[in-house]
């Protein structure tokens, strides 16, 4: 039901978000979603904000088939492009917790079905009021039944026909079950606010919304042009322009970086990172513990339904080892859970790690000793082929034969959900709720370890009609210990997302997750 | 009676057939890929009954023969359909992809045939000897280097070590005429192994003209040797070099993805590798159409130019 950052086509596009976490060169702000959070990245101070410049900023791209309807949203650039004129009415905060935007408050009442949500005073670019009406309308067409626009899923929990709004700026928002984290439904990738009326053709020539840039001019698959937008609430960007490039070869981001021609690169490789870290030719800012990467296993067929197999393949994993091959090192181990850093992970489960006596001793008790299975794998992200070959190796050691079956790239989601047994995995930052109620009920659409259990969805609504934040916390806890000992994502370690700036770029921020509230946030950022 | 209208026709007439077999044949592969529009749109978020919802409303759930059908009917008016993925117009892909590309190659090939033709010229008048050495040695040792190995090397050196020039034309969209020193390096590396093969192909037609009786013969009636080179000789060099021309005309107009990728300039090669990507069949078999046609049309081309200058070769139809 949470649908996020999930990123289509390409594989270096694919699914990833950064995290927060603790940024080399992250000075300070743990980005709570007030103004005044942005760290510097550059370690040299920064001082205070200077205003004007053009800041060009070159992503990856979706080619002439872009758009900047921002329901539609979909690769990283369509992202970043709709959040510089766009609002959401809550984001993710660093450790994914729902941050306020456009919403200035919400209350649940007691039975956590029905939200009163106030919205904070915001125009839009043409002027107008932010209002209940524009809302509703947004939400409305998000879930229409005829489309398919990515968070409809998301909004799946609001019943929109009994919603109302309660005033110009206020509105119930009427669910369909007891939600805790509703305000996560208000943070969720693409569920941006429109203006009432606005229609597909709007988005692509006059696109107008409430968020820190105005429109000047687009061209799918090769740059969008905004503009400061001075009345924006939160206060007017200090670029008086920014621009957004499309650039698909990492080295060609990186070469037009170097030369002067963008000052703002994303999505670099950790080789070119090494290559330029502290050279002083160019920042490159490491947004830690950003992607998860890991194996799914499908625990409703064999071998994997054994729980004794799937901990014998926790314990082969040499972590650092497939961090350091797969990742060039740029990230850290994972411990078969998913978001490290988030709110509600559990960090005291001790880390686990290779142990291939008692990995043999497993697969023995369960009767697969010279067990043989079959790895898919896919070019569909990066490190998935290394990881997967390193793997192979590990598990030798441990007795177990396994053959990596390399799939299509541009299919390999879709591919992977229902067949096989074990394959390459990775996903980018979301609330761990998210993961869960995405990946881990029985109903949930893209559960991709067939895991179905009434006692562990029934802890998940649980948690969903616990109002108290310490109990729902140690609900949160069960579902992860549970996980950990016998679930089916063995989650190897974390990537981290790496950016690269021009020496004159200051305030951007290191401890944001890509799609949260502060990464590629150009209305923070400033040119000294 | 084979005039050259008659040839026209029926290379004009087998040309048709064959732009419509390459249409049926990609759109066959396309839907032979695993996947299609709704599965690469969906990416990792492959809810079953979102790809379905997306299916439907791209009509990906009707018969395939039904969806080439209609863009056929489509085609026939000057319709090349619209794309699934953005629902806008195929044509706007290709003209705005086109531009980019033709601009490439115009230059590219301005400068391409002096360049070619000359460095031919030049060995073969001093064939055997230092110069025709050189030019031979390094017309093989560069035509060795892949595009991708030749563009980083250069952007390397002129563009990050040096700063001579821009490294890529990012930014720039369309307006590549607007910034003409981003031009450079792509053109050099598009020129690299084009230039290669069209002196090596004059080199050796010229070569052998000049050693064919009716060249001795042309010499023994006291001809002057630069008439002898230039009308006599190099003419029957031009046939075989006219094909290759026409090859590497159609390769650039095709859209050079290397090149368009290393730069950052959104030709058609971009376009086309996008579409595929996308399962985006529209757009795919438009393209293809456009290459098609390219193609036959530019071969045409060139045998009519052989045609023209050596006669006797006897260009098949």
């Amino acid at each position: 039901m949470y649908d996020f950052p999930a990123l289509r086509r390409r594989g270096f596009l694919t699914a990833v978000g950064g995290a927060a976490a603790l940024g080399v060169l992250g000075l300070a702000g743990c980005g709570d979603g007030s103004t005044d959070d942005s760290s510097d990245d550059s370690g040299s101070g920064g001082g205070t904000p200077r205003r004007g410049g053009r800041l060009r900023a070159a992503f990856a791209g979706g080619g002439a088939s872009e758009t900047l309807d921002p329901h539609l949203a979909s690769l990283f650039a369509d992202a970043a492009r709709a959040k510089a004129l766009y609002d959401k009415l809550a984001d993710y905060g660093p450790d994914l917790s729902a941050q306020p935007r456009l919403a200035e408050k919400w209350e649940a009442n007691k039975s956590l079905d029905r939200w009163q949500v106030t919205l904070r005073s915001a125009t839009f670019h043409d002027g107008k009021a932010v209002t209940a009406a524009d809302v509703l309308y947004s939400y409305r067409r998000i879930a229409d039944p005829d489309q398919a626009f990515r968070a409809k899923a998301s909004l799946e929990p609001i019943d929109l026909d009994a919603s109302r709004a309660t005033g110009t700026h206020g509105i119930e928002f009427v669910l369909k079950r007891p939600t805790a984290e509703f305000p996560n439904i208000l943070a969720a990738f693409g569920a941006y606010i429109v203006p009432d009326g606005a229609t597909g053709t709007d988005f692509d020539t006059k696109p107008v919304g409430s968020g820190p840039f105005r429109f000047v001019s687009f061209a799918p698959g090769r740059s969008a042009l905004f503009r400061r937008y001075d009345d924006y609430w939160e206060g007017a960007p200090h670029l008086d322009e920014i621009e957004f490039v499309v650039a698909n070869e990492e080295s060609a981001r990186v070469n037009a970086l170097l030369g002067g021609q963008v000052e703002y690169a994303h999505e670099l490789n950790p080789t070119t990172a090494r290559a330029h870290e502290g050279k002083g030719q160019i920042e490159i800012v490491r947004l830690r513990n950003s992607a998860m990467q890991g194996f799914a296993m499908k625990t409703d067929r064999a071998p994997f339904d054994d729980k004794r197999v799937r901990e014998a393949f926790f314990l082969i994993a040499d972590r650092q080892e497939l961090v350091d091959g797969a990742l060039s090192g740029a990230g850290v181990v994972g411990n078969d859970l998913f978001g490290k850093g988030y709110e509600y992970y559990a960090a005291d489960l001790p880390q686990r790690s290779q142990d291939l006596d008692r990995a043999k001793a497993l697969l023995k008790q369960a009767g697969a000793e010279n067990l043989k299975v079959t790895l898919d794998t896919s070019a569909v992200a990066a490190g998935f082929t290394e990881a997967a070959g390193i793997f192979r190796d590990q598990a030798a050691k441990a007795g177990v034969t396994i053959d990596v079956r390399m799939g299509s790239k541009d299919s390999y989601w879709s591919d992977i959900l229902d067949s096989g047994t074990i394959c390459c995995y990775r996903s980018g930052a979301m609330p761990i709720e998210a993961h869960i109620s995405q990946r881990l009920l029985t109903d949930s659409t893209t559960n991709a370890t067939k895991w179905h259990h009434k006692d562990f969805d029934a802890l998940y609504q649980q948690a969903q009609s616990t109002k108290d934040k310490t109990e729902r916390t140690a609900v949160y806890e069960r579902m992860q210990r549970r996980l950990y000992a016998e679930g089916g994502f063995l989650v190897w370690g974390f990537a981290d997302w790496i950016l690269g700036t021009a020496k004159n770029v200051k305030g951007v921020e290191a401890k944001a997750p890509a799609n949260s509230l502060d990464w590629a946030r150009f209305d923070k950022v400033w040119l000294a | 009676m084979s005039g050259p209208l008659s040839f026209v026709a029926r290379r004009l007439l087998l040309g048709g057939a064959q732009t419509v077999a390459v249409v049926l044949l990609v759109f066959a592969l396309t839907e032979a890929l695993p996947g299609d529009a709704a599965v690469a749109l969906a990416g990792d978020q492959p809810d079953p009954a979102r790809i379905a919802a997306i299916r439907e409303a791209m009509h990906l759930d009707r018969p395939a023969y039904e969806r080439l059908l209609d863009w056929a009917a489509g085609l026939a008016h000057g319709d090349f359909g619209t794309s699934l993925t953005s629902g806008r117009p195929v044509s706007t892909y290709i003209e705005d992809g086109f531009g980019p590309t033709l601009l490439l190659a115009m230059i590219t090939v301005t400068l391409l045939v002096p360049l070619g033709v000359g460095l031919g010229v030049l060995a073969a008048r001093h064939e055997g000897r230092p110069v025709d050495r050189i030019v031979s040695s390094v017309t093989l040792g560069v035509y060795a280097v892949p595009e991708f190995a030749l563009g980083v090397l250069l952007v390397t050196v002129f563009a990050l070590r040096l700063g001579w020039l821009p490294p890529t034309a990012v930014g720039y969209g369309t307006d590549l005429l607007g910034h003409p020193a981003a031009l450079v390096l792509p053109v050099l590396v598009l020129l690299s192994r084009p230039v290669c093969s069209l002196a090596r192909l004059v080199r050796a037609g010229m070569v052998d003209a000049l050693d064919s009786p009716y060249v001795a013969q042309a010499r023994r009636y006291g001809i002057p040797g630069a008439r002898v080179r230039y009308a006599h000789a190099l003419p029957n060099a031009v046939a075989p070099a006219a094909q290759q021309l026409a090859r590497t005309v159609d390769w650039l107009l095709c859209g050079v993805i290397v090149v368009e990728a290393l730069f950052v300039i959104p030709g058609l090669g971009t376009v086309l590798l996008n579409a595929v990507a996308e399962r985006d069949v529209p757009v795919v078999q438009g393209l293809a159409v456009v290459f098609g046609v390219l193609t036959v049309l530019l071969n045409l081309g060139a045998d009519l130019v052989a045609h023209r200058f050596a006669p006797r070769a006897g260009v098949a139809a």
